[in-house]
């Protein structure tokens, strides 16, 4: 399916029919069959897709920086009237950074931590001799001043780490645009990163790219970014192009089933959690399960925080909230004792919740806010400093964290991870990771009661039973969430905390997990804190939402009121940045401005 | 870096979801040694130099043509031969036979060693990387205090002082790379300390005993393997090193550290076999150790096994 401008002389970039293939230990996989797509000056074209659709592949291609295994079989790369294909590495080398540049996904890991920024900065404009020694100090601060960072001066001379996220992402676009090239390409530039920061990043590339005339790809796969900032759209799926073209008629007359399913499982602020699932699910458009137990207000809640405190040493130094949280959880780990005369930071701060049997609760809030570390307390994987979390009527804090595995109230109290991945044994099968409460706590013994156990289990979450034996990392996203919920639900918790469960998934995975879990809620009527950067999402699954920021609570109440009626500005600013998605003709105004000439 | 990061796991999806659901085949610990072994063939080439070595260290008596320690003076310094391949040494003893029974001391003297410090070095690291604390503070200061020292004059002082007897070589040995081992479980041990699926296992009941024995130290092996092969060839160095010098095993038993010991009083006037064939397998044994390294750690990482 090819796209052709209105005029073929625009297009600055010109890939046509490309093909790449990947030698693995399976044989040859192809990653991009005949993938045809162009972008002309001044246009952001977004392509969107979910992981292994080829989405990164295709712009790796394009800068020559497939790697040993991959290979370019067939088709064309014109660059400016130049055949990338033919070109050398040398020429390459020379192209990439001057003519093409690229900002990647995790902008910690693309900036070198040992070097100040600016002379990251310098760097690159020397290499590509746009600088000399003497000018370059005074030209990269200019840089850091292009990307809105404040006193550029000062931060020159600071490290990465010394950053915060959306900062660190200015610097690497401040990188990636010294030498002005004529093409960026973005690959999930805010993908991490807070809403609020995400709009900041994207408005400032936005902005950059219209002043530059500077032609775009955002490869993204999140289509509300894709339709809030591109001109143009190529869907892709399994290494193909499914579809292409303008965002405001893609998203309306959406032609393929593939892209379908896409708009429909990307959340949207009055989406009901059925209609997420693709049209071929036989649950769509149904109306999602309600919860079994009624939530009466006498009765006593299952779960009551008072008043709870947890708070880090501060080595001295300013550093925003979040760094200094995460940085101080890392380092003093489930320990963390508050010592005399140092300076406290209160990564949770004086909160009080109650949640009821069988109720669902949202806890919003951008990183650092102390939602993670809220919930890790609840679900006694870390010892507070102040305060109680009682769980019907017993106050779970009497027993430290480091005790609490053996417990009577463990298996009441379970949580689901953020990273599937990373929340899975690598050395466990699927069966293992599963059976491993069973066997600790339920005393399930023998191979057939622990095998009908984990069955049933996976049963019940839709993990086809083939699949237990097999590792994490032959497994897809959705499975090895599949497999976290699996284990978390094995020993038929009360209280289920789920932290993200599903911001590592591909939007259509999220929208099976999302219903699964109401699913779940509904069989076995458990009680759910979900925790949670993104506001939708929440909503779908929560009646009522505790919006934090900085340790407190800032804003709480039912979920659709908060959404519709923030009465708190932090709240507000947290709605406002989600990129809106609504796919309705001419609602799509592209914010970028000049249109394909 | 950062292509091959974002690239490879997005085209592990596409293989997963391409080919589903794909035979499940027995991962045997055999199909997973030939892909590693096919894959680089200098690990083949070192696989297949460490069972020529396992091979000779069981069966070198039956192989070695002559007794190793039966003297002949009418033959004394022959040079290499038909009938002696490494030539006779001052007593008329057939080297060859002598490097292939000397294999077994050598061998079993380090991998004795090296499987010590292993476990005890391996399990203070993970317990100092695990409980952090006070643990950390002793074993680390421990270690410390081990590694000040010149490890081959520890090594030496270990057997002067206990007594010269092969065992307390395999000890001092075991000692002076105990260290080595610590601080690899330690820094393996530290950084999944905290990590989701540890979480996770605590969540599912997991004392934390277990946790550290089950979930944690299992996989902080791929590095330490390659560790255990590096360490190998060291103490096998290490262990004729001590012999050389006149310590631990005494002669006339066939060892490769004091053939060449012996040997060397020798190379001056010519009878330079003595001392070159027991360095040379000296030599090979340390390089295939050194070769396996990176093949070992692929065995032992779960990510290589599809």
């Amino acid at each position: 399916m090819k796209h052709t401008l209105d005029d073929p002389q625009t297009a600055l970039l010109d890939v046509r029919n490309l093909q790449v293939s990947f030698k693995t230990r399976r044989g040859i996989v192809i990653a991009l069959h005949d993938v045809s797509f162009e972008v002309g000056r001044g246009e952001m074209i977004g392509i969107v897709g979910e992981s292994g659709s080829g989405k990164s592949v295709a712009s790796y291609a394009v800068l020559g920086l497939l790697d040993r295994a991959g290979s370019v079989d067939g088709g064309d790369i014109e660059y400016g009237g130049m055949d990338l294909r033919a070109a050398r590495e040398s020429e390459m080398r020379d192209i990439r950074g001057r003519e093409i540049s690229m900002i990647f996904q995790n902008p910690r890991v693309s900036l070198n931590p040992i070097r100040r920024v600016g002379h990251q900065i310098e760097d690159v404009l020397i290499a590509h001799s746009q600088a000399t020694r003497l000018n370059a100090k005074e030209r990269a601060i200019a840089m850091l001043d292009l990307v809105k960072i404040r006193e550029p001066e000062k931060r020159y001379h600071t490290y990465p780490f010394e950053m915060s996220g959306g900062m660190c992402q200015r610097v690497v676009i401040a990188l990636a645009l010294a030498c002005k090239p004529e093409l960026l390409i973005a690959d999930e530039p805010t993908t991490g990163l807070d809403v609020t920061t995400q709009k900041a990043v994207m408005d400032l590339l936005v902005d950059l790219a219209r002043a530059r005339n500077m032609a775009t790809i955002l490869i993204t796969h999140d289509l509300g970014v894709a339709s809030a900032y591109c001109n143009r759209i190529v869907v892709m799926e399994k290494g193909r192009v499914v579809e292409a073209g303008e965002t405001g008629t893609l998203f309306t007359e959406a032609r393929h089933p593939y892209t379908q399913k896409l708009i429909r499982a990307t959340p949207r602020r009055t989406s009901r959690l059925r209609q997420l699932l693709s049209a071929a699910d036989p649950r769509a458009d149904t109306v999602a399960p309600e919860r079994r137990i009624d939530i009466s207000a006498d009765a006593p809640p299952l779960l009551a925080v008072k008043d709870l405190v947890k708070s880090y040493p501060v080595a001295g130094g300013v550093a925003g909230p979040g760094l200094l949280g995460r940085a101080t959880r890392l380092v003093r780990g489930t320990k963390g004792e508050a010592e005399e005369g140092a300076g406290l930071f209160n990564a949770v701060d004086h909160v009080s919740l109650d949640l009821r049997a069988g109720e669902s609760l949202g806890l919003v809030g951008e990183s650092g806010c102390g939602k993670s570390t809220l919930s890790s307390i609840i679900a006694r994987l870390i010892d507070a400093t102040s305060g109680t979390v009682e769980f019907e009527g017993v106050d779970l804090t009497a027993t430290p964290a480091s005790d609490f595995a053996r417990s009577p109230h463990r298996p009441a109290v379970q949580m689901v991870f953020q990273d599937p991945t990373e929340s899975l044994n690598p050395r466990f099968t699927a069966f293992q990771s599963i059976a491993d409460p069973l066997r600790r706590i339920a005393g399930v013994k023998g191979r057939q009661a622990l095998g009908a156990k984990v069955e049933e289990l996976s049963a019940k979450v839709g993990l086809p039973s083939a699949l237990l034996g097999r590792f994490p990392h032959q497994l897809s996203g959705g499975q090895k969430a599949r497999v976290g919920i699996a284990r978390a639900i094995a020993l038929d918790p009360r209280l289920l905390i789920l932290d993200e469960p599903t911001s590592a998934l591909d939007v259509s995975v999220q929208a099976v997990v999302l219903n699964l879990l109401a699913d779940l809620r509904a069989e076995l009527g458990m009680s759910y804190i979900f925790v949670s950067h993104d506001l939708t999402v929440v909503r779908l699954l929560c009646d009522r939402v505790i919006v934090m920021r900085q340790g407190k609570i800032v804003e709480q109440g039912a979920a659709d009121a908060i959404l519709d009626r923030p009465s708190d500005p932090y709240t507000r600013s947290l709605i406002d940045a989600i990129p809106h998605f609504q796919p309705v003709a001419g609602a799509a105004a592209p914010l970028s401005a000049a249109p394909p000439a | 870096m950062n292509r091959i990061e974002t690239t490879a796991p997005a085209l592990e999806e596409a293989v997963s979801s391409a080919a589903e659901p794909p035979p499940e085949k027995q991962s045997s610990a055999w199909s997973q040694f030939v892909y590693v072994a096919t894959q680089n063939p200098l690990t083949l080439v070192a696989f297949g130099m460490f069972a020529l070595i396992v091979v000779v260290a069981i069966f070198g008596p039956m192989l070695a043509p002559y007794s190793p320690l039966a003297s002949d003076s009418a033959n004394a310094l022959k040079p290499p031969s038909w009938d002696h391949w490494f030539g006779t040494d001052n007593l008329g003893r057939d080297v060859f036979s002598r490097v292939l029974v000397a294999t077994r001391l050598d061998l079993l003297i380090s991998v004795i060693a090296v499987a010590i410090s292993f476990v005890i070095g391996g399990a203070l690291g993970a317990l100092a990387g695990y409980y952090g604390g006070w643990w950390d503070r002793i074993v680390g200061r421990m270690v410390d205090t081990i590694m000040a020292f010149p490890l081959f004059v520890l090594a030496m002082g270990i057997v002067a002082a206990a007594g010269n007897t092969v065992e307390n070589i395999v000890y001092a040995t075991a000692i002076i790379n105990l260290p080595f081992y610590a601080r690899v479980a330690r820094a393996e041990v530290n950084i999944r300390r905290d990590s989701p699926y540890v979480l996770a296992a605590r969540l599912s009941g997991n004392a934390g005993w277990r946790v550290l024995a089950f979930h944690i130290f299992p996989n902080a092996l791929p590095p330490m393997m390659v560790q255990i092969s590096l360490n190998m060839g060291w103490a096998i160095l290490n262990a004729a090193g001590l012999s050389f010098i006149g310590l631990g095993v005494q002669p006339p038993t066939a060892e490769w550290g004091i053939m060449v010991a012996e040997g060397a009083n020798f190379i001056v006037s010519g009878e330079w076999w003595l001392a070159l064939f027991p360095g040379a397998a000296l030599m090979l044994a340390v390089f295939t150790f050194n070769l396996m390294g990176d093949g070992l750690r692929d065995l032992v990482d779960p990510q290589r096994r599809t």
